[in-house]
């Protein structure tokens, strides 16, 4: 097994992990871009060009797009958030310089008028599919209230007015500005000829032109509160909860990830005795949501309406504990064991340690595997798990309940939720 | 490759199989128990959900907190789901650990404590999960169809009402469990880096004085076939449509599987291109094979705008009649690589492996090796298939939908109708 690492003349990085014993590749193209990058009247256009791009190139139809990826059987997909876009497939090894000719060409999309109206459409329908599936776009919504005017606050799908309202010209004048090579990454692993795959992509994405891409990062004067966003025709109720901790660059990372884990991971933890064993909720989990320049940790749960207000109280009296009296050596470990259980099985996966790559390059961090990610949690001390926790700043949070609820029902709870722990 | 798997039955009638992937670090185990929902007295649906939810609060020396603990301990990713047929208990972990992790389920499935003071909690907990799916409405109106075309207990959800959780007692959890909890039936699939004759050793010291016990099946009631529709007032119509298939132990099977891939096998399926990519219909469209023990369907999903419900399922049902017309080489190729590449791919997963060795034990009485999967579908021709194709054009037809409003069925008037 053996990492490479090289850079285009234009700027296009190319990161992989060959292993000449695997019987399988995938390959990621990461493109620095998503929701935040977005000027707020054309919200949404990073997703929906994702789905333009599978939708033919100068040199393809759409339909040609769709046959040359079952043609090699890809399990091919690709996925927008707030920081990044990426495209992927894994494919058999003998379909190495077709994969990469292919999803080359598809970064430089036609974006021809009526594909565009025709999938515009598509995008309306997943809009309306989320908001027919809990949390019912509560997601998006916290999202705002607590990132406010921050680019974060943007949601990744827009909405129907957006999509509506946005023109191809549009969309093409948002993809040159971000497509660009010193904006993108190649990620690759498995059973991978690296000299063939830079010649590849050197015939492929050579000509592309190098360009500027900017994006302004700074920290957001986040929004705490509570608000409610009734829904009548749901059944349970959906708690979403955002609140300020370390971001993804933060040297504190692993040590919050590992004190996230404690209190809200899908093992043993806090809030599985406290909700999910006593069956006080339907699903209850924390996990750290980091971005680049603003790090939270997402609290969620769905339960009975009629428990929502005592599990928000619960909710903030296990926060407050765990700030106030930190973590006992036993749940310490056997938090680090699920990490790195959880590390160990997921690297077993050709597809997942390419997006480790490709997102270690997002971050602007070097590469580096699994063994040295593994020893960062391996060699956290109890102390320095114990000093990240205050800042997980659960007093600064802002709460969004969906459900069968009427607007300004838990107000009184509002000061509570959101008293300074010290 | 050669078929790697083995295969022992305790004299009790506990089934191991177990697949070598000497590659890999990991190793998987999953344990069916033929303890389904499928057996749930009618008037305690959601007793067998129940019963697995309470197995697991304690058992042996262990209290619900040492259960955990131990599993975590040993590095184990643990689950466990209820099917129509089976408990499942599973989990994937590093490989040296791998009879600790077993004899921490020996206990689970033959000494749990079913400790009275926690059957409210649990009974909660199935609450939560009965108030959820609720709110699933693409789950609802899949378990709707399967009720239209699998009858009960076949079709059956696991998770009951609230009305019926809410009678179960502690006497029922304790009868349910000495009547299905038992060895004869009972499988454990063990795929990855794994060793055989210390799992053999290992299990007959943890299972072979466990006594078999001969369980009543449930009476058996057919599917009553037609059209359901739920009324909901929500954005999009969800639309769910069954007709008949062929069974795994069918000679058709790999025919009738290779229909469905045709359906919806990828970005050039015909579902996705003709009703997504084509018309913009609607985000998700697709056909899966659904199988009891004693049938088998293709069943078809799509949710949609209401405005475009009604134009999504005539496409549906076009693209569903067009099948007769046959296919073509490029297609069939297609496809055939498609199973090739996820066949290399599902080398990376021992859970998954594990998962197709439960899959293949219980309807097959066997284990399939991946090269005969694989060449199952590489032996299918152009002929074969349009042959395939002609004789066997779906229909007739279950509808189920959810939404606004009900759909009308356009097909030449071979609905089924009720019986």
């Amino acid at each position: 097994m053996e990492l490479r690492e090289h850079r285009l003349d234009n700027g296009l990085t190319v990161r992989a992990e060959c292993n000449p014993d695997a019987h399988f590749m995938a390959m990621g193209f990461f493109v620095r871009t998503g929701a935040r990058d977005e000027s707020p009247e054309l919200n949404g256009v990073s997703h929906f060009l994702e789905h333009m791009v599978f939708k033919g190139t100068p040199h393809r139809s759409a339909e040609q797009v769709n046959l040359e990826l079952d043609r090699m059987g890809s399990n091919s997909n690709a996925q927008t958030g707030e920081e990044s876009t990426i495209y992927y497939a894994g494919v058999l090894p003998e379909f190495q310089t077709r994969l990469t000719e292919l999803l080359s060409d598809l970064m430089r999309p036609s974006l021809r008028d009526d594909d565009f109206n025709t999938e515009r459409q598509v995008i309306i329908e997943e809009i309306m599919m989320y908001l027919d599936q809990p949390p019912y776009g509560g997601q998006e919504v916290v999202m705002q209230r607590y990132f406010g005017d921050h680019p974060l606050g943007q949601s990744v799908l827009g909405t129907e007015q957006t999509i509506s309202a946005m023109t191809p010209d549009q969309m093409r004048e948002y993809f040159r500005l971000r497509y660009n090579p010193t904006n993108m990454a190649v990620a690759v692993a498995g059973n991978v000829d690296f000299d063939r795959l830079i010649d590849d992509l050197n015939r492929c994405c050579g000509e592309w032109k190098p360009a500027a891409s900017d994006r302004t990062l700074f920290p957001a004067s986040t929004q705490s509160g509570l608000e409610v966003l009734p829904r009548p025709q749901s059944t349970q109720s959906y708690i979403l909860q955002l609140a300020p901790a370390p971001d993804a660059l933060d040297p504190q990372r692993y040590a919050a990830s590992t004190a996230v884990g404690i209190l809200g991971d899908e093992g043993s933890s806090r809030l599985f005795w406290e909700f999910l064993d006593t069956g006080l909720a339907e699903s209850a989990g924390m996990s750290r949501y980091a971005f680049l320049d603003n790090g939270t940790v997402a609290t969620s749960m769905s339960c009975r309406p009629e428990l929502t207000r005592d599990n928000l109280v619960r909710l903030r009296e296990l926060q407050l504990r765990a700030t106030l009296d930190g973590f006992t050596p036993e749940e310490f470990e056997l938090a680090k064991r699920r990490i790195e259980t959880a590390i160990a099985l997921s690297s077993e996966r050709t597809a997942s340690r390419m997006f480790m790559y490709g997102n270690q390059w997002l971050r602007g961090e070097p590469m580096r595997t699994v063994a040295e990610i593994a020893h960062c949690y391996d060699a956290l001390t109890l102390d320095e798990v114990n000093a990240v926790r205050t800042q997980l700043d659960f007093s600064r949070s802002f709460t969004l309940i969906v459900g069968p609820h009427a607007e300004g029902e838990f107000d009184d709870l509002v000061d509570s939720l959101n008293v300074a722990s010290s | 490759m050669d078929n790697l798997s083995r295969i022992h039955q305790l004299p009790n009638g506990m089934v191991v199989v177990a697949e070598p992937m000497p590659w890999l670090e990991s190793v998987a185990f999953n344990f069916a128990v033929r303890a389904g929902g499928r057996f749930d007295p009618p008037d305690r649906l959601g007793l067998a959900n129940f019963v697995c939810e309470m197995v697991q609060r304690g058992a042996g020396s262990m209290n619900s907190r040492d259960f955990l603990e131990r599993l975590e301990h040993l590095g184990v990713d643990y689950g466990s789901s209820v099917t129509n047929d089976h408990a499942h208990f599973y989990g994937a972990l590093c490989a040296d650990k791998l009879a600790e992790a077993i004899s921490v389920y020996a206990d689970v499935l033959r000494r749990p404590r079913l400790p009275a003071d926690q059957l409210e909690d649990a009974r909660r907990v199935c609450f939560q999960e009965i108030a959820g799916l609720e709110d699933d409405l693409a789950s609802q109106v899949m378990n709707a169809l399967y009720l239209l075309y699998f009858g009960d207990p076949d079709g059956r959800d696991v998770h009951g009402t609230m009305e019926s959780v809410g009678r179960i007692t502690a006497e029922d959890i304790a009868q349910f469990f000495s009547q299905y909890y038992r060895p004869d039936e009972l499988i454990l699939a063990v795929a990855g880096n794994v060793d055989w004759d210390s799992l053999i050793a290992t299990v007959e010291h943890l299972f072979g004085d466990w006594a078999p016990v001969k369980a009543p099946e449930p009476e058996v009631h057919p599917g009553p076939h037609g059209k359901v529709h739920i009324p909901f007032e929500s954005q999009q119509t969800h639309i769910a449509l069954a007709f008949p298939s062929f069974r795994m132990s069918d000679p058709l099977y790999y025919h009738a599987s290779a229909q469905v891939g045709i359906l919806s096998a990828g970005m050039s399926s015909r579902l996705f291109y003709e009703v997504r990519e084509k018309r913009g219909l609607c985000y998700s469209v697709h056909a899966s094979l659904q199988v009891s023990l004693a049938d088998a369907c293709v069943a078809c999903y799509s949710g949609t705008t209401t405005e475009r419900a009604q134009e999504t399922l005539d496409v549906i049902m076009r693209v569903l009649s067009e099948l007769a017309q046959g296919t073509d080489a490029d297609e069939l190729e297609r496809l055939k690589v498609q199973v090739r590449s996820s066949i290399v791919m599902s080398q990376e997963s021992c859970r998954g492996r594990a998962n197709g060795l439960i899959t293949d034990y219980f309807y097959l009485g066997r284990v399939r090796s991946l090269d005969e999967i694989n060449q199952g579908f590489a032996a299918l021709t152009v002929d074969s298939m349009n042959q395939f194709l002609a004789q066997h054009p779906p229909g007739p037809f279950d509808l189920a939908t959810l939404g606004a409003q009900p759909l009308e069925l356009q097909h030449d008037g071979i609905t089924r109708t009720s019986t």
